[in-house]
């Protein structure tokens, strides 16, 4: 049933790192290319090749231009697939129990044998992390690749979600962020990684590292105070020292 | 959960029958990929993490891989035109039938005017067997698609450092501190520059962009310079300006590893400009230690870079060096007299010149590995400057490209940041000095092979493809005087010379991999139209046309004949280190592709087709002695052809299998690639991994791979004398001498150190009349026109629009998704526009090849592709504007021929309220290949 | 929202149909005659026609019985058991009632509390989600409730109309009124409840506040998708004027009328009344999904 667990043993999750995402959809679309073959019904594409094609995805990138008080537009670009919350609306709104969250891991998941398709959870979800199939008229959402993390017929290495495997720029961490001491939680302390509308009191598990300052300059560099000096005495002044300076060769 | 009635999904679900590791090709970056087969279709695709080039890890292009293994715009047989050129109405024929009417039509062209066949291939990465097929031919008409590409890049780096950015090299991305990237969107090294750019920011390396658009990389970098299209050149040499005003430059690095000493012979006549050099035709520089010239490369110099002294053959001679700070020393660079041109402020590159010295020589990179370099004396350990830069058609395909490029490259090397740790680093088999290329050939024998390679890069104006009367002897004018540096040829002047019967018409056009119909050409329309041209008789001026695609692309429309390629997962391919390789800086590598899984239509391996034609024509090469074919297929030819004795396409398991580079053909070479995860990589002794061409470990590593024949050592060229040999031509100096109306434009582009100069559409179009440049930019997860057939990517970027800045949309009192003209000197389009100000002022720009002509990639021909989407082609001319004396010049780089795409001038106007279709409307192609299905439910089963 | 009229119709007829059974449980009413047949038939009839168009938007309606597994943590739940156990005791209470003329006042409790319970548990459906202001910062469940009883009452009179029995014409027209106060009292609300209305905003969503102000450069796709057919309807404001001036007079304003009217010339007239009162609330709940407005779509650049 749909009651969420009181605590979860551990809190797996993905931390994404929105200072080196180069928004490359990779992690998408290998996302979309496992899950389709994989948990549950296909991820289905209607109108593929006609006017209006569109298909369910599990994970999704934005690109958003930010405008600073002062200093040029930034654009940050921003992965976004369920953040497995610590208290999903999603699953307790579920009439049939099929949304669940595990208390194991506490992956949200749905049990497509016992949805009906009525999209109430996907109402539920501030982050727009569900999307109903068209074909299969069954919720769709992000498994964590609940059916690769524990999957015993991969290799050890490869037992992260597909999404993290893929992505070329190393932006996307998958871990325990219930446990201080692992990686994903150091990343977080340190970088000061944050929750999503924390004002709709979900608890996100997956945490966004913030892009570090761009365009600035906390210190001039030591040169630059050489190079605004006037010119170093006669042409090339400066070169016979250098040549003096350089020996023989060694 | 809470009551423990959770249901237990299968956490161990069987994912896939069997693993087969190649090498993908959903873009030309060629990544390691295991395909994991389920039922005998693809269930998966992923990174193989042992490959030298992803790691592991893999793209949106590539993660789609499945959707084009299954799209419905596969050609399906061969193909024979029944409709009108660009109706897209064929016949489905046999391959036989196909292949006996290529020969009808080849065989003539081969016995009696060899030159009647114009070869050219776009996104081939064969080019070592299709570049042989048409030498063994006999035509001098083969090119493959650099000319358009980014061939400025190539062609600077060959000249200055003996290998190019590309994916030539790479920074040292462990090691490097300061990463600063121009005008790159994607690249080549998709992957890598991911993996890279990732790995330096998260160890608090910076980045540095400078990029009109603030995507991609340029988003994640710490610090964007939004600089205005076309103007690098300029900031490279007001950096260079500064850098040298204040001495920070690498003094030792230039003396040893540069040609910064040598002596540039100052008497005035022909050899004026030229080196000083001894007996042995040694360039020479000035001992201080000797007081006396000696040949650059003897032991223990002590080289003078500046000052004036006796020249031994007579007169006067200076140091390069001394040359070259004098010329970029001047006032006009500093960056008080560039800042603005720029769209930056002099502050600001002088901040940026700061940055790059500091990064630079505050903390020296060092590894302690003695080697010795090729004058015989030892060195303790690398030194190295942690500065690292990228570079790629935001600064080459432009007009003023190639010696933007070369100045790029200058300023690297004053930062002593080539070959050495945590600079830029080349990948085997570059750096090669330009010496260790071959010079272009034209020499046609009827019914003889061509007496060398096509390409090849000029040293002097001798070697240029012109006849006694300068007229040019190639159909694309490649290697004559109107860009004599066209070391890749120029594509995208074939189709309109052919048209135009100029330098002379042609009897077949034979084309490969590029939708030149489309997306690769400018001026599309006009390229449509010349396809489709006739002559008096009513015949078409280009009188046949073959073309292999895979797919149902919008060139296929205007071919004759087409031969059907099979996809990337169903051939045999050959990624060779006599091509483009995949190696790293420190490892050789190669690689091939598979079958995987079999062809369920009737398609082949175009290289296997290639190699039957060259049977059937009896080229030599390609037959036995008793005129059987001499290779059974690609695969066979991969194994068994030698190019040189013991060297063949592939390097890697040769002879009894542990041989590598050289050695006999081994029978059993592709089972043991296929072990292997489909590649094969050769590290680079740990003493031969930096400072590659002085390094005599590395030269004779190099030798022993099969690279070249005997070590190539050379120093790095900031002063390049070849570009000299055709400036002092121009000056009236040697026999072969440019026409008239070209002498000064050769004297000014052929400076032998870098220049800048306005970019040509700019310089002749009226500023006012048209204020905006206009570019586009590759999208991550779409590979030109082809990713379009792809019904996951093709949700990503199913139309684009046009990125206007905030200002400019307010002036024009443009809103979000309203839609506007776009005007340049040769065309209009109406297109939809959308706000950006994360982009210079004065730039517009859209990504690229995302619009499509009606009827193509198997698509409803209203797809958002065909009604909304766009191309920027249609506004860009291959030719600039008349010119007074009523000539036009190619719209293309003076040196090299490099297409200037991102020249474009255009204004922009609000469009009326009506019918939101974007304009021109070129006509509805019939699909051969019938159009997708309704709805796609990939893994339905599984 | 979506405006799905599965939903629209569902909401609305068995809003009436649940909102009769509480007065007829309640003993309204007279109890000889064709009426308790009719006035039964037609309370049980719109609830039943409600829950099948209820149906409608499922993707899987085989699943559908699992609906009710959940009261313990899901409103969408607890209405599918309400109901049903509202129709069932209805039902019982209804037969005794027409065929042994006896009224079990105990049982038509029961029935009254079930049904107006069930009106209850559909409006938390849409008022417990913080993700939609319009819905969670508003009288919703007051806005149901009323409406139900309101026009549960004007069924209790149409059917008399039909009958030729009496009609609690007055009492009926004092709800109209009553509920026409409480549904302007919750259009007042809902007019400053847009998106944003509980603090979350694109700053908030993207958490890229502290750089500066964010707007959408790229959506994730070119195309649609479910989140933004489902959950991004946009309705142009003069449409929706003048949908709600409809709404408002035909579901109540003309109602009002005709039963003031039925106090004169009868109360056939308040069956009239009924059929433009059930058009007017289509108008109305069409209006009520298709403006309210879904945090989710900050992510596409709606503010
Ligand atoms: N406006 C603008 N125009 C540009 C550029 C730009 O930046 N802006 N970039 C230019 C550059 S750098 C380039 S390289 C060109 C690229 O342009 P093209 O070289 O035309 O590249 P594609 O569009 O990928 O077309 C390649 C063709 O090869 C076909 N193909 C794909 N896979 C296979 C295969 O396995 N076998 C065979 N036989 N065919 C296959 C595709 O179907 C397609 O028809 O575009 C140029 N055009
Ligand atoms: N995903 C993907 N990858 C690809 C391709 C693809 O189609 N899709 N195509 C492949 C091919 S054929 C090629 S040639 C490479 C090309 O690789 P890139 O050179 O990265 O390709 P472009 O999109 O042309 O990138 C040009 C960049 O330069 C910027 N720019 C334009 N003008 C100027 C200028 O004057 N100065 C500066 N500093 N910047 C400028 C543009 O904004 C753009 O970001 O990519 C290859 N990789
Ligand atoms: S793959 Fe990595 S870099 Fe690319 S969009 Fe996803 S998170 Fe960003
Ligand atoms: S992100 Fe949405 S779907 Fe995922 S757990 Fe949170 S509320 Fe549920
Ligand atoms: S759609 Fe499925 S998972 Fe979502 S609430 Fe309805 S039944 Fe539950
Ligand atoms: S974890 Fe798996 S399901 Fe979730 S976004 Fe990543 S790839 Fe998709
Ligand atoms: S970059 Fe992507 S598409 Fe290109 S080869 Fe690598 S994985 Fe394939
Ligand atoms: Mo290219």
């Amino acid at each position: 049933m749909t009651a969420l667990p009181e605590a979860t043993h551990r809190k797996l999750g993905l931390v994404i790192d929105l200072d080196i995402c180069v928004g490359c959809h990779a992690c998408a679309v290998n996302c979309k290319e496992w899950n389709t073959g994989g948990y549950g019904a296909p991820l289905a594409d209607i109108d593929a090749y006609g006017a209006e094609p569109e298909g369910t995805w599990l994970n999704r990138i934005h690109t958003f231009e930010v405008t600073p008080d002062t200093g040029p537009a930034q654009i940050v670009h921003f992965p976004k697939s369920c953040l497995h919350c610590e208290d999903a609306p999603c699953v307790t709104v579920c009439p049939t129990g099929a949304s669940y969250k595990r208390a194991v891991d506490g992956i949200v998941l749905v049990n497509e044998d016992a949805c009906m398709g009525c999209g109430l959870c996907a109402w539920a979800c501030p982050y727009g992390a569900r999307e109903l199939d068209p074909l299969a008229g069954v919720m769709k959402k992000c498994t964590l690749c609940i059916d690769r993390i524990y999957n015993e017929n991969l290799p050890e290495e490869d037992r992260v979600p597909a999404c993290v495997r893929a992505c070329p720029a190393g932006a996307r961490h998958f871990g325990d962020i219930g446990d201080p001491d692992s990686e994903v939680s150091q990343l977080v302390s340190e970088r000061g990684g944050y929750d999503l509308m924390p004002e709709q009191g979900t608890r996100p598990v997956n945490k966004y590292l913030p892009p570090r300052p761009r365009d600035r300059h906390e210190r001039a560099p030591a040169r630059l105070a050489a190079l605004a000096d006037p010119e170093a005495k006669g042409f090339l002044g400066w070169l016979d020292a250098a040549l003096g300076a350089l020996g023989r060769p060694g | 959960m809470a009551d423990g009635t959770e249901p237990g999904p299968d956490l161990s679900p069987h994912v896939s029958d069997e693993v087969r590791r190649t090498t993908c090709y959903m873009c030309a970056c060629r990544c390691g990929i295991n395909v994991h087969l389920r039922d005998g279709r693809v269930r998966y695709i992923e990174g193989n993490r042992d490959h030298p080039v992803n790691r592991g890890v893999l793209c949106a292009k590539g993660s789609a891989g499945i959707m084009q293994q299954g799209s419905p715009a596969r050609l399906r047989t061969p193909l024979k035109r029944t409709g009108p050129r660009g109706s897209g109405e064929f016949a489905e024929i046999g391959w036989d039938e196909a292949l006996e009417l290529a020969v009808s039509w080849l065989g003539p062209v081969r016995q009696e005017n060899p030159r009647g066949l114009a070869f050219f291939t776009g996104r081939d990465q064969s080019q070592s067997l299709t570049s042989w097929w048409a030498q063994q031919f006999g035509t001098p008409n083969y090119a493959a698609h650099g000319g358009f590409c980014s061939v400025n890049m190539a062609a600077a780096g060959i000249y200055t450092l003996g290998g190019a950015f590309w994916e030539f090299g790479a920074p040292d991305w462990e090691r490097t501190r300061l990463f600063m990237i121009f005008g790159v969107a994607e690249d080549h090294d998709s992957n890598p520059i991911k993996i890279g750019i990732g790995q330096l920011k998260s160890r608090g390396g910076r980045v540095i962009a400078v990029n009109p658009v603030r995507t991609g990389y340029s988003a994640v970098a710490d610090e964007w310079v939004g600089i205005t299209p076309g103007t690098d050149g300029l900031l490279i040499l007001a950096l260079v300006h500064e850098l040298l005003r204040t001495g920070n430059v690498d003094v030792s690095y230039l003396a040893r590893w540069t040609n910064a000493p040598w002596l540039v012979d100052r008497n005035p006549g022909e050899t004026f400009g030229l080196f000083v050099r001894d007996a042995g035709g040694r360039p020479m520089v000035w001992d201080r230690a000797t007081g006396q010239p000696q040949p650059f490369d003897a032991p223990g110099l002590q080289p003078e870079l500046k000052g004036d002294f006796p020249n031994p053959a007579g007169g006067r001679a200076t140091p390069v060096f001394e040359l070259m700070a004098r010329k970029y020393i001047e006032p006009e660079l500093a960056p008080e007299a560039v800042a603005s041109r720029c769209g930056l402020t002099a502050g600001r590159i002088r901040r940026l010149a700061a940055e790059l010295a500091e990064a630079a020589f505050s903390e020296p990179v060092t590894i302690d590995q003695p080697w010795t370099d090729f004058r015989g004396e030892g060195h303790e350990g690398f030194t190295g400057r942690p500065v690292s830069f990228h570079a790629m058609r935001g600064i080459s395909a432009h007009s003023n490209g190639f010696q933007t490029c070369r100045a790029l490259h200058l300023l690297q090397l004053l930062l002593g940041a080539v070959e050495t740790p945590g600079g830029f680093r080349f990948k085997p088999p570059y750096p090669k000095p330009v010496e260790a290329h071959p010079r272009p050939h034209r020499g046609v024998a009827v019914k003889g092979p061509l007496n060398g390679p096509h390409l090849g890069f000029p040293r002097a104006p001798a070697d240029l493809a012109v006849d006694a009367g300068g007229a040019p002897t190639r159909i694309d004018k490649a290697f004559s005087w109107e860009n004599p540096l066209s070391v890749h040829g120029l594509m995208h002047m074939v189709i309109s010379n052919a048209c135009a019967g100029d330098p002379y018409p042609v009897d077949v056009l034979f084309m490969y991999m590029a939708n030149m119909a489309w997306n690769s050409s400018m001026n599309t329309a006009g390229v449509m139209e010349m396809l489709t041209a006739k002559d008096e008789t009513g015949a078409y001026r280009i009188p046949k046309i073959i073309y292999s695609d895979a797919y149902s692309s919008e060139m296929v429309a205007y071919a004759d004949l087409i031969l059907p390629d099979t996809t990337y997962l169903e051939r045999h391919d050959c990624i060779s280190l006599l091509d483009r390789p995949i190696c790293e800086p420190d490892a050789a590598a190669d690689a091939i592709r598979w079958p995987v899984v079999e062809p369920d239509r009737d398609v082949r391996g175009f290289q296997s087709v290639l190699i039957d034609l060259g049977a059937r024509l009896r080229l030599p090469g390609f037959v036995n002695d008793d005129g059987s074919a001499r290779y059974r297929d690609y695969a066979d030819y991969m194994v068994n052809h030698q190019r040189r004795p013991g060297v063949g396409p592939l390097a890697g398991f040769r002879g009894d299998g542990t041989a590598a580079g050289r050695g006999a053909p081994n029978p059993d070479q592709l089972r043991r690639y296929i072990e292997n995860g489909g590649f094969w990589v050769e590290p680079v002794p740990e003493e031969a991994r930096f400072m590659k061409p002085f390094n005599a470990a590395y030269q004779d590593w190099a030798v022993g791979m099969g690279f070249y024949d005997a070590p190539q050592p050379f120093v790095f060229q900031l002063y390049v004398e070849p570009v000299r040999r055709f400036q002092l031509a121009a000056e009236g100096h040697g026999d072969v001498q440019p026409p008239d109306h070209l002498r000064e434009r050769i004297k000014a582009a052929f400076d032998p150190l870098p220049v800048w100069w306005q970019p040509f559409e700019e310089a002749m179009v009226d500023a006012g009349e048209f204020p905006l440049h206009a570019i586009t930019q590759r999208p991550a997860a779409m590979y030109h026109s082809w990713g379009t057939q792809n019904a996951w990517l093709r949700q990503i970027h199913g139309r684009n629009p046009l990125y206007v800045h905030g200002s400019v949309m307010a002036a024009h009192g443009l809103k979000e998704g309203d839609w506007a003209w776009v005007t340049s000197h040769h065309g209009r389009i109406k297109v939809p526009v959308a706000r950006m100000d994360a982009l210079n002022p004065q730039t517009v720009w859209t990504w690229n090849a995302i619009g499509k002509r009606e009827g193509a990639w198997a698509l409803d021909p209203m797809a958002p592709e065909t009604q909304k989407g766009f191309l920027l082609n249609h506004l860009i001319h291959e030719l600039l504007p008349p010119k007074g004396d009523g000539l036009r010049w190619s719209n293309s780089d003076p040196v090299t021929g490099q297409a200037a795409w991102y020249d474009l001038r255009v204004r922009i106007e609000k469009a009326a309220p009506g019918a939101e279709i974007s304009e021109p409307r070129l006509g509805r192609q019939k699909s051969p290949v019938g159009q997708g299905p309704k709805a796609v439910a990939y893994g339905e089963g599984w | 929202m979506h405006p799905a009229p599965s939903i629209i119709f569902f909401t609305v007829l068995t809003g009436l149909g649940l909102g009769m059974m509480t007065w007829l449980g309640l003993g309204l009413g007279p109890d000889g005659g064709a009426y308790p047949w009719v006035a039964s038939a037609l309370a049980l009839a719109l609830t039943g026609a409600g829950g099948v168009c209820s149906v409608g938007h499922l993707g899987r309606r085989e699943n559908a019985r699992l609906a009710f597994s959940q009261w313990r943590s899901s409103w969408l739940s607890r209405e599918a058991c309400l109901m049903l156990a509202a129709m069932a005791a209805f039902g019982l209470y209804a037969a005794l009632w027409c065929f042994a003329g006896a009224r079990f006042w105990g049982l038509g409790l029961i029935a009254a509390g079930l049904a107006s319970g069930t009106i209850y548990a559909t409006a938390m459906i849409y008022a417990q989600l913080r993700t939609v202001p319009r819905w969670r910062a508003t009288p919703t469940a007051a806005m149901f409730l009323a409406a139900g009883l309101a026009g549960g009452l004007l069924g209790a009179g149409a059917a008399a109309g039909l009958t030729g029995a009496p009609a609690p014409a007055g009492w009926t027209a004092l709800a109209l009124l009553a509920a026409a106060g409480i549904a302007v009292w919750w259009q007042t609300e809902a007019a400053g409840a847009r998106r944003g209305a509980q603090g979350s905003t694109m700053e908030t969503a993207t958490g890229l506040g502290f750089m500066g102000r964010v707007r959408l450069l790229e959506a994730p796709h070119t195309g649609s998708n479910y989140l933004l057919r489902e959950m991004a309807y946009q309705v142009a404001r003069r449409r929706a004027f003048e949908l709600r001036r409809l709404g408002a007079v035909l579901g109540y304003l003309a109602p009002l009328a005709l039963t003031l009217l039925a106090l004169a010339l009868g109360s056939w007239l308040m069956v009239i009344a009924l059929i433009a009162h059930v058009a007017g609330m289509l108008a109305l709940r069409w209006l009520f999904f298709a403006e309210a407005e879904h945090v989710q779509a900050l992510y596409y650049g709606r503010r």
